[in-house]
């Protein structure tokens, strides 16, 4: 029955390349307004940070990426040392599904989002 | 197969190869990243043929009209000559045809290019002064007869400011570099709300824009400038921006003094701060961001949390 839908990969469910050019705007101003974890996005250079949320979010959205386990590390290594942990990455996740959601994004492919970027938790986080 | 042009070299795509790909092939170095249209490292400009859109995405529009593309993603459709962002380095050559105060510190410099010139109001040029090099905000509209106009705000011991307004005169010719900066009004959005926010000079590019949208595109949105200077003679502009509020009801002007207020024509306080303060909801707004650069990067974070678009937030910040 539903073969058209499981024929696409996720990225291509949620909207491909065009979803992620609507996403970025209102997440990346989600994370900015939120002081449990906007400290670690002060400072460098907005435009370029966007593109990194771009890809970020590409990279949740199942997208075509080139990022390794250890690209990830190693972008994320200067926040560790600043004290990033679990309760920042938890808050990045809540803020990428309120993202989401007010794209209207189904609570399923919301789920498929979130499982993705569990998987990348230790990575980030330096485990 | 298409033929690309990079600087004297010419190489020719294959099929299904990107811009990128076929200069890489041909042992050309170009700066590049993530080769996914992501990163935006690689961005060129084609000087002649319009590149697909599809290789566009992502940029902003003001890049967009001008012919910026990402090689990476781009399958050439037609022949092209590219280039590095900014490295069309060859200098023009203009006469000075105009050289007046326009308060105690700031200079009106025109002067008219000796070739056609293509640009858009707001952009900036360099101008050179044997090996002293600055940008300046390009005040007026495209004209038929080639001309440039700046306002030059003239530092005690600035090196090229001093040069204007001490050895500069009619007549004498000046090098100029091709127009840059994507900080120009946009058309097709005549509706859209502006919000003009500038410091000293940053009123140069302002007024380029607002002349650009009032008169040359008829923009029907509401525009708000907010000029702000520490003192009266600052507001260099104060008589020209009123009368065009008469003219032209969708114009607000809002002349904002940090210093001393004897006057109440004048709003005092910082211009960022009172306009947002008057306009605390952005969304959907197109905004123009000028002047002092820690102004102009604090205020674009600012209007971005209160809801315009990245993508709407154009900015020229004069750092030196
Ligand atoms: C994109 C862009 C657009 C610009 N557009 C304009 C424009 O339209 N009009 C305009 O007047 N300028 C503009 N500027 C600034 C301009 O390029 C020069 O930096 C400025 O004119 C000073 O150059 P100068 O050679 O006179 O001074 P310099 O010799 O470079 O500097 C002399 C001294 O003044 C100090 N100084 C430099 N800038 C300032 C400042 N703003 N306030 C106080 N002290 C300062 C320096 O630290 C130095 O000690 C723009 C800059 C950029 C990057
Ligand atoms: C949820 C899982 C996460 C994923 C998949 C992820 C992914 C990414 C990616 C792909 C980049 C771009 C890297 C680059 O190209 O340089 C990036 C950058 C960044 N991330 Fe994350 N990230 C995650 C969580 C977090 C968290 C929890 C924080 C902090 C609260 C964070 C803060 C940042 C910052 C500040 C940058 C910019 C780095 C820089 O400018 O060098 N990220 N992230």
């Amino acid at each position: 029955m539903s073969e058209t839908t499981t024929d696409l990969t996720l990225f291509e469910q949620l909207g491909g390349e065009a979803a992620v050019d609507a996403a970025v705007d209102a997440f990346y101003r989600k994370v900015l307004s939120d002081y449990r974890i906007n400290r670690f996005f002060d400072g460098a250079d907005m435009d370029t940070l966007a593109a990194k949320q771009k890809a970020f979010l590409t990279m949740a959205f199942g997208g075509p990426n080139n990022y390794s386990g250890k690209d990830m590390r190693d972008a994320h290594a200067k926040f560790v040392k600043m004290g990033l942990d679990d309760s920042h990455f938890d808050a990045v996740v809540e803020k990428l599904a309120e993202t989401l959601i007010e794209l209207g994004v189904s609570q399923e492919l919301i789920a498929q989002v979130g499982a993705i970027a569990e998987t990348t938790r230790a990575d980030i986080l330096g485990k | 197969m298409a033929r690309i042009k990079f600087k004297d070299q010419t190489v020719i795509a294959e099929n299904n190869e990107t811009v990128l790909q076929s200069l890489l092939r041909s042992n050309i170095q170009v700066p590049y990243g993530c080769q996914q249209g992501v990163c935006q490292s690689c961005l060129m400009r084609s000087l002649d043929n319009t590149p697909p859109s599809s290789s566009q995405t992502g940029l902003k529009e003001t890049q967009q009209k001008q012919n910026y593309f990402l090689p990476c993603i781009c399958l050439p459709e037609n022949d092209m000559t590219v280039a590095l962002p900014n490295a069309e380095k060859t200098w023009l050559e203009a006469e000075v045809i105009e050289k007046k105060a326009l308060s105690i510190n700031v200079i009106l410099l025109k002067i008219k290019s000796k070739e056609p010139l293509t640009f858009f109001a707001g952009q900036f040029v360099n101008l050179r002064n044997n090996d002293v090099i600055r940008s300046y905000s390009i005040a007026n509209t495209p004209n038929l007869s080639h001309e440039l106009a700046f306002h030059i705000r003239i530092l005690p011991d600035g090196k090229f400011s001093r040069f204007v307004a001490d050895d500069l005169e009619i007549g004498m010719p000046l090098s100029f570099s091709h127009a840059q900066g994507s900080c120009h009004y946009l058309e097709g959005k005549s509706e859209q709300p502006l919000l003009l926010i500038g410091t000293g000079t940053g009123l140069a590019p302002l007024y380029g824009i607002l002349k650009d949208a009032l008169l040359t595109h008829k923009h029907q949105g509401e525009i708000h400038l907010f000029h702000g200077s520490r003192d009266e003679s600052g507001l260099y502009l104060e008589e020209k921006l009123t009368a065009l509020t008469q003219n032209y009801p969708n114009f607000h002007y809002t002349p904002c003094l940090s210093g001393e207020v004897n006057n109440e024509k004048y709003t005092k306080g910082r211009a960022n701060e009172i306009a947002l303060k008057q306009f605390p909801k952005l969304k959907d707004w197109c905004v123009y961001l000028c002047g002092q650069p820690e102004m102009v990067l604090q205020t674009k974070r600012a209007t971005y949390l209160l809801g315009a678009s990245l993508k709407d937030i154009y900015i020229d910040a004069f750092s030196s």
